[in-house]
């Protein structure tokens, strides 16, 4: 009995949001169009209540509950604290772009929160199903928001690719895990660890496995050579739900690598290691050049997206707690720059008109010298250049990797930073150097205005005092792997 | 209270001008320009008047690090904000806050589109700058150093010319690909000494071919800002295309970065990689000024003239570092300040012109000294010092570093020479072309002389000019006792005692 309760306790954030998403659905057919704002208010609700029990909760150990199938350390509390501020965001800034285009629908939100709850069973999974479902739940919600607009053509043929391929890399990812367990004879995370200690060599099905895994996970990364799917899911879904792909999920991901590569197979870590390398270089390379070409903003961003990720593996692959610190905080800080560039692209479109082309940001400067400004911390933080919090990701990426021993690698991805810096600066001469080709009146409700400015802010406060986040993201790696 | 002020005055001479940009951004009403550009100017001259003390208070006899703040700033990397001035970056740090005021009020009535802006980027440039002269912890410096990169690329692509895009991107990435690599030079000297601190790095003995790779990642940061020959290509299409504020902090300051960073780094925290490269870095210089020279020498537009007379000037401040004798870093010290002053009157002067006749070009113009007496007095006045005559500043610096050569080696004081000769040709012929013969066409007929506010920053250019021409002792005392200990300190050999493990090298 004690230990249902405990049980129950360790997973009460989920719990509470996966009611509240219920209660959300529900309530949705009971309210007319013009109460729908109380979907909002209470999905908003939703994700305080869940913060509010996940730092309640918090504890310095680690605490394994369902028979070790779900874990509640400190990395887990930190990320899922991360989702729900994301998360939070996200619904600040999508609010007036679906009423606009008729989206605003109590699907919408209930397929967020569920999408939430997926990410942080992924979070917290200790066991291979447990995180195999919650990365199902998670994609199943992100493949029906981005074809939630069911008369666009392109959003269909978005969620249909999408679709397909993800079912593919979770194919594959499960045939990995079978091997695994094939060998080991146990889905358990720490059980996994411990057989593959006692084992004298490595078998090759266990490697074979382990390409499965790294594949899936690569593909729901987005890295090289599993990217083909994110520059079109990017491009054809409503910004309201690319916001979302590209932001929070990649949370859910860093802790998906984390349990499975880090925790489950670190005496295949040569082994890894290798497979993350090449896909790091492939991603720097082909994100940051083929960036270039782009004329479409979502686009541009999806590459931008996939060099980061490139970087991330950067981190990686040193396979040090050192590596999984800076990793971590690669992808807070990404996450904290995509959503404020995706916010200002969703600040800038009104009803009928998109602002993803790149040239919809001629002249930025002079219809609003303030967005202008935002959007060019977001660029520059994304290009690296310090003060911005940018410049810190990849220097913390960079020093692991260097401290690891690859120096040359570290030497070619600053090059490669060069060659990024450049599609980058383009979009900042658009908004500062031409002039401006359309000239509607910026609307955008109060909230959001204000929540964007901080958001955008924070990346040069937080470049400015990054010590904060440092601290958090030792903590949570800290705590949780050694 | 002033015991306070004179414990955090770097950090005041660093953020006033930043807050006062900021304050200017914000405070910017765009119908009343007038009040940006004072609120401008007062922020400038405040942010001059903070560095005074600098000098005032500086202890001539201590080569050390003077002026020192630190306190922790990023613990997980040992990452410190530790400033600190030595004589080499106190006269920099002068003519930066005095060229930001300069450029404030070049930029008076000249700027009229987005005045805020401008006058906002100068002012935190300028801070900026003056961090990277202070800066003594690695990332706090490389902070800066890049920092100061966006408000150049806003204004040189904001305000700038026909093809400033090209320009001010270009520029950009020219000099981040520099930065980037001495980034990762910084990285892996902080695996070897646990800490971001520049003193630290200046025990660490690193073996010969590490000292050579970190030599020359630092070459490829600082060669670019100097800019040195191959990598100097972006600077005459920066100058040319920025507005004259632009060319003024680019020529005068942003080019200083570059040669003090090779005091300050590349070569006491490589001193053996220094040595072992002195031929390579002296025969660059070399071919700065001799070469670079000749090419000025066929250029049609002023501007771009100016960008490599300044090219080759700068050839002899790295000329100076690389001779290894006290007289070679006092002379590139003193051609280093020189530059400033005279580098910024040049690009005014060319201003002055373009904000008439909207030309850069040399044929547009002839005659004027018939339309502008006062002006043409003060341009000569310029060009001469630009040559080098003595009894201005130009003089003093190359005489310096030529002396210096001698006493190394004949054929490089030589060669260092002949700049005397083509540097008096490429300026006088421009002179006499722009200024002397008749009045070549309608728009020099009409042209006015000078106004007050062009007659004031013109006048006290030079003075400064003729003043470190007749009488640099203040300058080399100040810089003195710190080169001293700079060259003591390179003639220790850092040869691998220890030898890195686990790096790949």
């Amino acid at each position: 009995m004690e230990n249902i309760r405990y049980d129950l306790i360790t997973a009460l954030p989920e719990m509470i949001l996966l009611g509240m998403a219920m209660l959300v659905l529900l309530l949705d057919l009971f309210l007319k169009q013009s109460n729908r704002i109380a979907i909002y208010s209470l999905s908003q609700l939703a994700l305080l209540i869940a913060a509010y029990f996940t730092f309640t909760t918090h504890a310095p150990g680690v605490g394994y509950a369902f028979t070790g199938a779900f874990v509640d350390d400190a990395m887990s509390d930190v990320l899922k604290l991360m989702i729900y501020l994301g998360t939070s965001l996200i619904f600040v800034y999508t609010r007036q772009y679906i009423q606009l285009r008729n989206m605003f629908r109590g699907e919408f939100y209930a397929l967020v929160l569920f999408s939430v709850v997926g990410m942080m069973i992924m979070v917290s999974g200790q066991n291979m199903l447990t995180l195999y479902v919650g990365l199902e739940l998670l994609s199943l919600s992100l493949y029906a928001l981005v074809a939630l607009d069911r008369d666009n053509a392109r959003a269909t043929e978005a969620a249909m690719k999408y679709f397909v391929l993800g079912a593919l890399a979770s194919g594959m990812l499960l045939y990995g895990m079978s091997m695994i367990y094939g060998m080991t004879g146990s889905l358990n995370i720490a059980d996994i660890n411990h057989a593959l200690m006692n084992s004298e060599k490595t078998h090759s099905v266990l490697i074979l496995g382990l390409v499965f895994i790294v594949a899936g996970l690569a593909f729901k990364l987005g890295a090289v050579p599993f990217q083909m799917w994110v520059p079109d899911v990017y491009e054809g879904s409503p910004t309201a739900v690319t916001v979302l792909i590209s932001s929070v999920p990649k949370l859910a991901a860093f802790a998906f690598v984390i349990r499975l590569l880090v925790q489950a197979l670190p005496t295949m870590a040569v082994d890894w290691q290798q497979m993350l390398m090449i896909m790091a270089v492939l991603s720097i390379i082909i994100g940051n050049v083929t960036a270039i070409a782009q004329t479409n903003l979502k686009r541009m961003l999806a590459y931008s997206t996939i060099s980061h990720i490139g970087f991330v593996l950067f981190g990686f692959m040193s396979a040090s707690i050192n590596g999984f610190i800076s990793a971590l905080f690669y992808i807070a800080s990404y996450v904290l720059m995509t959503l404020a560039g995706f916010g200002i692209i969703l600040l800038l479109s009104r009803k009928g008109f998109e602002a993803e082309k790149l040239d919809d940001l001629k002249g930025l400067n002079q219809r609003s010298p303030w967005i202008a400004f935002m959007m060019l911390i977001v660029m520059f933080s994304m290009a690296g250049v310090p003060p911005t919090l940018g410049f810190y990701a990849k220097f913390t990426v960079l020093q692991a990797a260097l401290q690891a021993g690859f120096l040359w690698l570290v030497v070619f991805a600053v090059l490669m930073a060069v060659i990024g810096a450049f599609y980058y600066l383009r979009v900042i001469k658009l908004m500062y150097f031409d002039e401006p080709q359309d000239h509607h009146p910026i609307q955008a409700p109060m909230d959001m205005r204000i929540v964007l400015s901080i958001n955008a802010s924070a990346l040069l406060i937080i470049g400015l005092m990054p010590q904060g986040l440092m601290s958090l993201c030792g903590y949570a790696i800290i705590k949780s792997l050694s | 209270m002033l015991e306070y002020f004179l414990q955090h005055i770097l950090s005041f001479a660093i953020w006033l001008p930043i807050a006062a940009g900021v304050a200017v951004l914000f405070t910017a009403n765009d119908n009343k320009p007038n009040a940006t550009r004072w609120f401008a100017l007062i922020g400038s001259i405040a942010s001059f008047l903070v560095t005074v003390p600098l000098y005032t208070h500086f202890n001539f006899a201590d080569g050390g690090f003077q002026f020192q703040e630190s306190f922790q700033w990023i613990a997980t990397f040992n990452i410190n904000y530790h400033l600190g001035v030595d004589g080499i970056a106190i006269p920099l740090i002068l003519l930066t806050s005095f060229t930001t005021v300069i450029v404030v009020l070049s930029a008076w009535e000249v700027i009229e589109k987005r005045v805020a802006q401008y006058m906002a980027s100068f002012l935190i440039m300028s801070g900026l700058m003056i961090g990277v002269f202070c800066a003594l912890d690695a990332i706090l410096y490389y902070v800066f150093w890049e920092a100061m990169l966006i408000p150049l690329f806003l204004v040189i692509g904001i305000w700038g010319g026909p093809n400033r895009v090209y320009a001010t991107i270009k520029f950009f990435l020219y000099t981040l690909l520099g930065s980037l690599l001495m980034l990762v030079a910084f990285i892996y000297m902080y695996h070897q000494t646990g800490s971001f601190a520049i003193t630290d790095y200046y025990q660490l003995p690193m073996p010969l071919n590490v000292q050579v790779l970190i030599f020359l990642a630092f070459f490829a940061a600082f060669a670019v800002k100097v800019p040195m020959w191959p990598v100097h290509t972006w600077l005459p299409d920066a100058h040319v295309e920025a507005p004259t504020g632009g060319s003024v902090v680019l020529a005068a300051i942003a080019l200083k970065l570059g040669g003090y960073s090779f005091l300050r780094f590349a070569m006491p925290i490589a001193p053996d990689a220094a040595h072992h490269l002195s031929g390579f870095m002296i025969a660059l210089s070399l071919i700065a000024i001799v070469y670079i020279a000749l090419v000025a020498l066929v250029q049609k537009d002023m501007k771009k003239l100016i960008a490599y007379s300044s090219i080759s000037h700068m050839g002899f401040v790295t000329l100076g570092f690389f001779l290894f004798n006290n007289l070679g870093l006092d002379g590139a010290m003193v051609q280093m300040v020189s530059h400033g002053f005279i580098s910024a009157a040049m690009f005014l002067c060319v201003g002055v012109l373009y904000d008439r006749v909207h030309s850069r070009q040399i044929e547009s113009y002839g005659g004027v000294a018939n339309t502008m007496p006062v002006f043409a007095a003060f341009a000569v006045l310029f060009a001469m010092a630009n040559s080098g005559l003595p009894g201005t500043s130009g003089f003093v610096g190359e005489f310096m570093v030529i002396l210096a050569a001698i006493q190394v080696n004949f054929w490089y004081a030589f060669l260092a020479a002949f700049t005397l000769i083509f540097g008096a040709a490429y300026t006088l012929w421009m002179v006499k072309r722009v200024f002397y013969g008749e009045v070549a066409n309608q728009h020099v007929a009409v042209l006015k002389d000078l106004n007050k506010r062009e007659f004031l920053i013109l006048a006290i250019l030079a003075i400064l000019v003729l003043a470190l021409g007749i009488y640099p002792q203040p300058l080399t005392d100040m810089t003195n006792a710190s080169v001293t200990q700079l060259l003591s300190h390179l003639a220790q050999s850092k040869l691998g005692v220890v030898s890195p493990v686990g790096t790949g090298l």
